[in-house]
């Protein structure tokens, strides 16, 4: 596209560093890709720490250790270690599977800021059943009240979705008991696995409204105490798109757990050759390349976007969505009203109300040739 | 109500940090940043929970000798640091 506009682009400010795709967990909620590639191109240690310099020169400042499951990498230490030593804001984005009262203070030693605990539900039953693992909830229960007694600040996540909407009112009481600082309320965003099994996960409007309700009024009697609830409601219901990522290459790098540099974690999908910290310097990666010029501006935009007055507001919602459901990432996102693909959020909302398809769980595919492998061992 | 003996401490749930790329302190939360002006700033570095809000404004009024009474700028900011949970106070 020799006609692109170039557009300056400041920092990336927020780096999110997908450290394995490996997950104790199988949550059918899961953004990661349904290809998840081999653990055996994951980057290394120092290939980690370069691009956490890297990044930080430029002017990153948010770092978030996320996956699968990051706990999963024996090095965790280290990278945290190093990043923080650069000034980085460090988040530990985490199942709480594999987590110990040792490993926290470990943590907390090589300087990490603060944990994110994932939830799938208030109770036992509900979460261990949408984690796919018994005792996960025990687990998680345990390490959120040791996060705290280590005096870290604790983000609680809860993945919203018609399989646990109607606890809300128990995750508002759970959270508390919990101590968290902030809770995301988020429901599920509907990428890789939670794409395919978006008629088990999205939820009615009806149930959207009582959820919120019950937020709201909840809110209203904390009187500025306990945890901040944040409710995140899916684009699907909305008039107009999500700003996704703040904007295309603006805000936001995420790098795979192979090296890929993606300007969010959903975008290996698009038909795009994105490329690899391997390969190339961030600076050269956020500045220079293709696939993160791509969509920065608005030269790039179709109609009705184009001459649309909101369109520095959502720079045209996501373009993954776009492509998901158009399969024309230059599209803008079916979810504005203004789209003429519109249609196709109301037949999905339709859909989810009778699925069809059953619901697949997450795997993580290596599993299989890892326990053919055990097996021969004995 | 800001008194003058108040010792303010920032909330452990933040850290305040000069960015260079920013050209100014920022707070840094969870997943987040609060960029800080500059009169924000020096007044945010100099608490450390011993100092009490009288030994800010002096602070502040020697590094800036021709900047006439600070103490209410400092009121005003301290107000809108403890509102928004940046900062506590006994």
């Amino acid at each position: 596209m020799s006609n692109h506009q170039v557009v300056a682009a400041g920092p990336p400010l927020w780096l999110l560093a997908e450290l394995t795709y490996d997950c104790p967990l199988h949550c059918p909620y899961c953004s990661n890709p349904t290809e998840m590639g081999d653990i055996k191109d994951e980057l290394s240690t120092q290939q980690w720490l370069k691009v956490f310099t890297q990044a930080r020169a430029m002017g990153a400042v948010q770092l978030g250790f996320s996956g699968g499951e990051p706990l999963l990498r024996k090095d965790l230490e280290i990278l945290v270690k190093h990043a923080r030593e650069l000034g980085f804001y460090t988040n530990l984005i985490t199942s709480g599977i594999g987590l110990t009262e040792k490993r926290i203070a470990k943590l907390k030693q090589a300087g990490l800021d603060h944990i994110q605990i994932s939830f799938q539900g208030a109770d036992p039953e509900v979460n261990d059943a949408i984690a796919g693992r018994g005792n996960a909830y025990q687990q998680k229960f345990k390490m959120a009240q040791s996060v705290k007694d280590q005096g870290y600040p604790m983000v609680l996540n809860f993945v919203i979705s018609k399989q646990n909407i109607s606890q809300i009112a128990d995750i508002l009481r759970l959270s508390c008991e919990l101590k968290a600082d902030y809770v995301e309320l988020a429901t599920a965003q509907y990428y890789g696995w939670a794409f395919d099994n978006r008629d088990h996960l999205l939820p009615s409007q009806e149930q959207l409204i009582d959820a919120e309700q019950t937020v709201n009024q909840f809110r209203d009697q904390q009187q500025g105490k306990g945890p901040q609830f944040i409710f995140v409601t899916p684009d699907y219901y909305e008039e107009r798109p999500k700003a996704c990522m703040n904007g295309w290459g603006t805000t936001f790098l995420t790098v795979t757990p192979d090296g890929s540099a993606l300007p969010c974690h959903s975008a290996k999908m698009l038909p795009l050759t994105f490329p690899n910290v391997k390969d190339k310097s961030i600076s050269d990666i956020w500045q220079q390349d293709f696939a993160f010029n791509r969509f920065r501006g608005d030269s790039w935009m179709p109609q009705p976007c184009q001459s649309c007055d909101e369109k520095e507001k959502d720079f045209g919602g996501c373009r993954c969505q776009a492509f998901m459901m158009t399969g024309d990432m230059d599209k803008t996102d079916p979810v504005c009203s203004k789209s003429p693909d519109h249609h196709l959020i109301q037949q999905a909302i339709d859909s989810a109300t009778l699925p069809t398809k059953e619901l697949v769980m997450r795997v993580n595919r290596h599993k299989i040739a890892d326990a053919d492998i055990a097996r021969l061992k004995i | 109500m800001i008194t003058p003996a108040m010792i303010p401490a920032i909330n452990p749930m933040f850290r305040l940090q000069w960015e260079q790329a920013q050209d100014c302190f920022v707070l840094l939360f969870p997943e987040g940043m609060v960029k800080l002006n500059g009169g924000a700033g020096e007044i945010m570095q100099l608490i450390d929970g011993n100092k009490n809000v009288e030994q800010i404004v002096a602070a502040l009024m020697v590094k800036f000798s021709d900047a006439g009474d600070l103490s209410v700028d400092v009121n005003e900011f301290l107000t809108t640091a403890s509102e928004k949970k940046w900062i506590f106070h006994e």
